[in-house]
């Protein structure tokens, strides 16, 4: 397990015992603090010397911070899989296209408006994370295997993936859309759709943290995750922890299939970007951190956009991906991690 | 009896006693010889449909050879082989449609190129103390870099990839043969052949034993020692290189390759999957993996093409192979760690 979240879950709890000063709070903040303003800086650079139009950039600013919240949703789902189980979760994307063909079915044959068969495909999505977290992988977490899980998901992933496409085909698919229309932001467009995405990410990660900080299950989370052997001796039930937080992982990503169906075509295959992404965003807030996974999210969702400005195509992917090296390199904690 | 008594307690030995000589080696290659009279027969007896499976299997386990040279071995789990597949796939491409040099030739330089470049981000991970899940998405965000890279340069034909000129004639030194050629499945079969030597030779080798301890336990190791780093960058260059040649050989045979199917994660996922299969860290679980592995999907398709009964409503679906595979590779994982070949290993040695 990750020593930062370790001692990251272990500062919480003493400063929730001993009041900190004001002074360590703000050291603490100082990385993300950095990393928000040198954000804010880019911006602005690009807006002064970027030479580009400044509708445009203002345009791309909010499609990055939109598109970012929903990355955010995909990524917390699979941060908190990794910061309690230690699983890095290969099968996410898949499990974010599953979702959105569960939204789907429920959509075209059920007939029931998208925002609605989201709300059907939470629980469906948390028990299947339940069933495979019991029956598949926590004999290998508990042993403490490292490769095993890594395989299983894998695994898992092309599974899901071959599977729909057994029964859906290759064809792209579409979401009927229950709203339609767009607001203008300084000047930009944003779609109701892409806003409520974005609405939702946002709740779901405020939600997920009162769980995990106010509620004595979220208390549970935190011990298994700080140190497991001391929370199994003090009666909590690991396994069950275990099985509940890959669900509670599944139906991060159920809540963004339902929002992004709407958005998307659907492919089997149109979940595989998101593991990528998903992966350099947790990396970059730090494994197991679900503040980290928002702002990485938000701040990956605008080095897209905003890179697609220069680097048309698949290039602003470079750059992500660049930054992902970086940050694993010299900050492999991640921007919200605990320093080692 | 009597002659029991009469040995000392504590009888010295020399260093070159015949009765301290590991066999295992000696058995090993005694096996690959046996292996090497299959595979030159083998081609003389397929038509030409099995011929194509049989290329592919060995392409499979060169891969996965490789692959498991530095994950099995060395402990240091790669999901991002597609990178150096595809450095030896677009070697070959580029040198020889740019400038027609032999695909011979393009297999040294891929080689040496793919071993700096594996060594390289070893090294960089090693050095910043990536391990396990950390390593594995290290060297799987290359690989996607990589990808991406490919696709937006203009003197890599971006998305476009590359397409082998067709010659005239056969041509050894150009590495193209007439369709069916038997060649194309000794050629192979013979980097196999070196491969599984050379593999052979490392693990019983000094380094090679070096790097099986330091996969065991790194500080104990390191106290006796050994020079951790360095063994581990000899294994992931060996297993880069050997990975790169499979691509080389790759573009020779299919006459065609673009971004995708060079550097695209299933490339990563085809080296991982043979291994693990046939058992990591094994000499031959990678050959049996994907023994079982490459024929599959031909086979599942010829099932779906002329389905019994019983399959009739899966007649014309795409994906079951990867689903059977995928079902066997989580099967394999949980209920024979050790794969194919290394739980048979550990039963018949009981």
């Amino acid at each position: 397990m990750t020593s930062s979240t370790r001692t990251d879950a272990a500062t919480r709890d003493s400063g929730a015992a001993v009041q900190r000063s004001f002074g360590s709070r703000l050291r603490d903040m100082s990385v993300p603090l950095t990393v928000l303003g040198a954000a804010v800086l880019a911006i602005a650079l690009v807006y002064a010397v970027g030479g580009r139009d400044p509708g445009l950039v203002t345009q791309s600013v909010v499609t990055g911070l939109l598109l970012g919240g929903v990355y955010a949703l995909v990524s917390i789902g699979l941060t908190l899989i990794f910061g309690v189980l230690g699983i890095v979760n290969f099968a996410q994307g898949s499990m974010l296209t599953l979702s959105m063909f569960i939204v789907y079915s429920l959509t075209t044959s059920a007939g029931l408006p998208v925002y609605v068969a989201t709300l059907v495909a939470i629980p469906l999505m948390f028990g299947f994370g339940v069933l495979v977290q019991s029956l598949l992988l926590n004999k290998l977490t508990m042993t403490g295997n490292q490769e095993g899980p890594l395989l299983v998901t894998l695994g898992m992933s092309l599974l899901i993936i071959n599977v729909l496409l057994m029964i859906y085909g290759g064809r792209p698919l579409r979401v009927p859309s229950s709203v339609s229309g767009s607001v203008t932001v300084f000047g930009a467009i944003a779609s109701y759709e892409r806003l409520i995405a974005f609405g939702g990410a946002l709740l779901v990660a405020v939600l997920l943290t009162l769980v995990l900080r106010r509620t004595s299950f979220g208390l549970s989370i935190r011990a298994v995750s700080s140190n497991t052997q001391g929370a199994a001796l003090v009666g909590v039930n690991v396994r069950r922890v275990y099985a509940l937080t890959f669900g509670i992982g599944a139906a991060c990503v159920a809540v963004a299939g339902g929002l992004l169906s709407p958005i998307l075509s659907l492919t089997p295959s149109v979940g595989e970007q998101f593991t990528i992404l998903a992966f350099v965003i947790v990396v970059l807030g730090g494994l197991g951190s679900v503040t980290g996974a928002t702002v990485g999210g938000l701040v990956i969702g605008l080095v897209q956009t905003v890179g697609t400005l220069y680097l048309p195509g698949t290039g602003s992917l470079v750059l992500v991906f660049s930054v992902f090296v970086l940050v694993l390199f010299f900050r492999p904690q991640g921007i919200f991690g605990a320093s080692q | 009896m009597t002659d029991t008594a009469a040995r000392p307690l504590h009888p010295h030995v020399a260093a070159d006693d015949p009765r301290l000589r590991d066999r295992s080696a000696l058995r090993s290659y005694a096996v690959l010889a046996g292996l090497t009279l299959l595979l030159a027969v083998v081609p003389l007896l397929l038509d030409d449909q099995s011929e194509t499976i049989a290329v592919r299997t060995l392409i499979f386990a060169i891969m996965a050879v490789g692959w498991n040279l530095m994950s099995g071995y060395g402990g240091m789990f790669s999901f991002g082989h597609a990178a150096f597949f595809g450095i030896g796939a677009y070697a070959d491409a580029y040198l020889l449609v740019e400038h027609q040099i032999s695909p011979w030739i393009a297999m040294v330089v891929a080689a040496v190129l793919s071993a700096a470049v594996g060594m390289l981000i070893a090294w960089l991970c090693l050095r910043y103390k990536l391990a396990g899940a950390y390593f594995a998405l290290a060297t799987f965000a290359f690989a996607q870099m990589f990808l991406l890279v490919v696709q937006n340069l203009d003197f890599l034909r971006r998305t476009e990839g590359f397409n082998v000129p067709i010659l005239p004639e056969n041509s050894m030194w150009m590495l193209q043969f007439e369709q069916g050629s038997d060649l194309y499945i000794w050629i192979p079969a013979i980097i196999l052949i070196l491969a599984l030597a050379g593999v052979i030779a490392f693990v019983n080798s000094r380094s090679g034993q070096y790097v099986q301890a330091s996969r065991d336990d790194e500080t104990a190791a390191a106290s006796l020692g050994i020079n951790v780093l360095r063994v581990r960058l000899i294994a992931v260059g060996m297993s880069c290189a050997l990975t790169s040649v499979a691509g080389v050989f790759y573009t020779q045979y299919y006459f065609f390759v673009g971004p995708e199917q060079a550097f695209g994660s299933a490339v990563s996922i085809q080296a991982i999957i043979p291994a693990v299969i046939g058992g990591i860290g094994t000499i031959w679980g990678p050959l049996i993996g994907a023994v079982v592995v490459g024929p599959l999907s031909e086979l599942i398709a010829n099932l779906l093409r002329d389905p019994p009964p019983f399959l009739e409503f899966m007649q014309g679906v795409t994906g079951l192979d990867v689903a059977v595979y995928a079902t066997l590779l989580i099967a394999i994982v949980l209920f024979m760690p050790k794969g194919i070949y290394g739980t048979l290993r550990d039963r018949w040695r009981r």
